[in-house]
């Protein structure tokens, strides 16, 4: 393989990984900030227990986003020094921004939250773990603004002397319609992720054999709740943001968009792929299942619509920018955007499962085998959805890397075969291929093997401090005292 | 002053921030095994960088995306010129971080032991790196017409670059030793001030020598003055420890760390990457930079946000002030484990 191909599976492979933690990051970050909330307006300890226990698994996953994250800014110097020629001018300003605004508040408040237990007052306790989440969210704001940028160029000129883009307008860059529309649909997908994760956790310990204490049971019902609430309204965002980017996509993007419905030749109106059987990118009518003018609708928001095909497009392209195929991989776009949705859809019908089995405070079943592997099973889909997500919108911008803008400047445009690094040589792309996805897979293990233990032991475990919970008790222990102690005797509440 | 190099100066900075503030916990790192005999003992020097050390990386991720943004040729040429050296920094970066969180996650001492390697791996391998990657970036390297580096792995290995590794190591472990002992008490804080008089030797000699031979190749005159004020810095951090003032130890190799990094960036200006294929490659500050409407941009930026950011991590260095022995940390606590008491 050469250095572009291999510099794209490594890019790829670290990418995809470093996207499951952070969804979960994000997601996670602000449901725990939620149950501090609510324990600290309260003083009910049962979300004293959630953010506690959801806050040690949300640890064990952000070590792992962190140092992955490291490897993401490095990246496009080492294997795509082309590309940051070309695009720096422009791409480098949101990714300092980063850094300067989101990384620096996230680590910063992490570390004062997990070891300001008993050191800072409830109150501002609490405000760390929200400038943590916060810090987050917007990180992906301005990641979601760069990768915006090479989808729709906007804001920049391309300046024949340097051979680069170069920015005029950073509030075009950063306000780029892309963007605004991306990133609800990335922080939904993210807030799906961590709604799936927290019920399906929550769910299989009501279920399993060994049961819970009393108090670890009330927080389990509570945030199951939640979850079921939180998944609802976060299957309703993904949908509503997805489908107004992708009517975005088909005026930005077209071949994008006729890729994912392996649209061949230009239809009006235009149906819906919904399944299709063969082999999408060899013949032009395999698109067995079609729902009649729906592809119309979604493009043009009318149902006799014109949608272009990949054909009229390709032909299109070659016009303006000269021989080559201007097609994306249509078997890997398709069927990424159909996984996408499916994935979320499972997820949301999770939810509706849960919602049925606990109507009207009914216990989940403790019998049902299914229903427990199930609840496992599920949190792994808006994982994979966010997965399928990005693969199909990164595959299906191909051959660019930065794509033209059908309004913009048509020099501001890069194909993946031009953006690599000179000063590279296969055998060492081969290298850290080889050595990052030896890395990753073995931290993946050790990470799931951690989550898995800490899951399985339950809030108890992480909660040594609490006083043992009494069956039939009455629930008014105060979770918010704080005995003043002799700050320099006691040790420390939190320690590595 | 021209824009491009206010952004070559605060690539400067941050760098700056970036070695005194990682380099003690890359050193913290390093002592882990010398200094910690103990569980206990190890358990309080990952405890006194706990709360911090993922903020003290952030300065990294700023450099570099700082430099991605001001000097797009810069970064481009360095990171990919550099790749097998990055990569090797990243993989210690990745266990390491990993490591702090995951050690005390099983209560097995075989699993610790493996993390602990992990942290000292972690800790050593950047600490020698950034030095030999510095003293790389200010000797020059071959690079093509096109910017691009021409050269392998072993063009980056060279006496000047070891020599610099030499000094990038022994400093952060002086600078290590010297903030272990201002937050530690007992055995460990004996211990720090103990092995500083014998690291500093190391570090004076190292230092004084790699900055002396890169002033005779090519320092300017005025770079002689942060030369002598990082021998005056280590010298005093020297007799400071002697005298029990660990804060002045502490704040004396930071200013050392602070006044090489000035000599060395004073040294490379107006270059900031010099080819030795032809002086005419070399990337310099006027011809690597971004437009100067994108720099305008980001010097508002940087202005408004690095006070803001400065307050709040000086905050939370306040709020975890308080010195900690082995009395402090708390009984290993986790799942599987049926409530194992350590030493209290």
């Amino acid at each position: 393989m050469d250095v572009v191909s291999l510099s794209r599976w490594q890019f790829g492979i670290t990418t995809v990984y470093h996207f499951w933690m952070v969804p979960l990051t994000i997601g996670l970050g602000l449901t725990v900030a939620y149950f501090q909330t609510r324990w600290y307006r309260s003083g009910d300890e049962a979300y004293l227990r959630l953010t506690k226990f959801f806050g040690k698994l949300f640890l064990i996953n952000f070590a792992m986003g962190v140092v992955t994250g490291i490897v993401q800014e490095f990246q496009f110097g080492m294997n795509w020094a082309n590309y940051s020629r070309f695009v720096g001018d422009v791409f480098g300003a949101p990714l300092a921004m980063e850094a300067l605004v989101a990384f620096f508040l996230e680590s910063t408040f992490l570390g004062l939250w997990i070891f300001g237990w008993e050191r800072l007052s409830p109150r501002l306790h609490l405000a760390t773990i929200w400038a943590a989440a916060i810090g987050a969210t917007m990180s992906a704001y301005f990641i979601v603004a760069a990768n915006s940028w090479m989808q729709h160029p906007v804001g920049a000129v391309y300046n024949a002397e340097t051979g680069r883009a170069e920015m005029t307008d950073i509030w075009a860059v950063l306000t780029n319609s892309t963007t605004l529309a991306a990133y609800p649909h990335v922080i939904a997908g993210a807030l799906l992720v961590a709604a799936v994760f927290v019920g399906g956790i929550s769910a299989w310990l009501l279920m399993r054999d060994r049961p819970l204490p009393a108090a670890d049971r009330t927080a389990m019902h509570k945030a199951v709740r939640t979850s079921i609430y939180l998944t609802f309204a976060m299957g309703i965002a993904v949908a509503i943001s997805g489908d107004y980017q992708a009517k975005l996509m088909f005026e930005q993007q077209p071949m994008k968009m006729a890729a994912a419905e392996a649209l061949c030749d230009t239809e009006q109106p235009a149906g819906l792929s919904v399944f299709a059987v063969g082999d999408v990118s060899a013949e032009c009518d395999v698109r067995t299942i079609v729902i009649p003018n729906l592809l119309s609708f979604m493009a043009t928001g009318s149902f006799d619509g014109k949608v272009e095909g990949v054909k009229d497009i390709n032909a299109q392209y070659r016009e303006q920018f000269g021989p080559g195929d201007y097609r994306p991989n249509l078997v890997i776009t398709y069927w990424a955007f159909r996984a996408m949705i499916g994935f979320g859809a499972i997820a949301s019908l999770g939810a509706v499962v849960a919602w049925w089995k606990t109507r009207k405070g009914k216990d989940l079943p403790t019998d049902k085998r299914w229903l427990r592997i199930g609840s496992i099973a599920i949190i792994a889909t808006p994982f994979l959805a966010n997965s399928f997500g990005w693969i199909f919108t990164e595959m299906g911008r191909q051959p660019w890397v930065v794509a033209p803008n059908p309004d913009g400047i048509p020099e501001l445009r890069l194909m993946t075969a031009d953006a690599s690094s000179p000063a590279v040589s296969p055998g060492m792309v081969w290298t850290t291929l080889i050595g990052f996805t030896l890395l990753y897979g073995s931290l993946m293990v050790v990470e799931l093997f951690l989550l898995k233990r800490y899951v399985q032991a339950g809030p108890e475990a992480v909660m040594p401090h609490a006083p043992p919970p009494e069956p039939g008790g009455d629930d008014d222990t105060d979770g918010s005292e704080r005995p003043d102690r002799d700050e320099e005797a006691d040790v420390l509440a939190f320690a590595y | 002053m021209e824009l491009s190099t206010f952004w070559f100066l605060l690539i400067g900075v941050l760098w700056t921030g970036y070695f005194f503030l990682e380099g003690f916990d890359f050193g913290v790192g390093m002592l882990l095994h010398p200094l910690g005999k103990t569980e206990q003992e190890r358990r309080v020097l990952i405890n006194t960088i706990g709360p911090v050390w993922d903020g003290n990386e952030v300065w990294l991720l700023t450099a570099g995306g700082a430099t991605f943004a001001a000097f797009p040729n810069w970064y481009a040429t360095l990171f990919s010129g550099f790749y097998l050296a990055l990569f090797l920094i990243l993989i210690a970066l990745i266990l390491r971080g990993v490591a702090f969180e995951y050690r005390g996650k099983v209560d097995s001492d075989t699993w610790r032991r493996r993390w602990d390697l992990a942290i000292a791996f972690g800790s050593w391998v950047p600490s020698v790196l950034w030095g030999v990657a510095f003293a790389n970036i200010v000797a020059g390297v071959p690079i093509n017409a096109n910017g691009d580096f021409t050269g392998s792995l072993l063009t980056l290995i060279n006496p000047f670059a070891l020599l610099g590794g030499v000094v990038t190591a022994s400093l952060f472990l002086l600078h290590g030793l010297h903030f272990v002992a201002l937050k530690t008490e007992g055995d460990v804080h004996h211990k720090a001030v103990a092995a500083s008089a014998k690291v500093a030797p190391v570090t004076i000699v190292a230092g004084a020598t790699f900055l002396i031979w890169n002033q005779v190749e090519r320092g300017e005159t005025w770079t002689w003055i942060p030369v002598v004020v990082a021998a005056v810095g280590l010298v005093a951090s020297v007799l400071a420890t002697r005298a029990g003032r660990d804060g002045a130890a502490f704040l004396g190799t930071g200013i050392a760390i602070a006044a090489a990094v000035l000599a060395l960036f004073g040294s490379l200006y107006p270059d900031v990457m010099p080819s030795t294929t032809d002086p005419a490659f070399s990337l310099t500050v006027e011809n690597a930079s971004s437009t100067p409407y994108t720099l305008r941009i980001m010097s508002w930026v940087a202005v408004l946000l690095t006070p803001v950011v400065l307050g709040y991590q000086a905050w939370s260095y306040w709020v975890f002030r308080q010195r900690i022995g082995t009395r402090h940390i708390p009984p290993v606590h986790v799942p599987g484990a049926a409530a194992s008491s350590g030493p209290a």
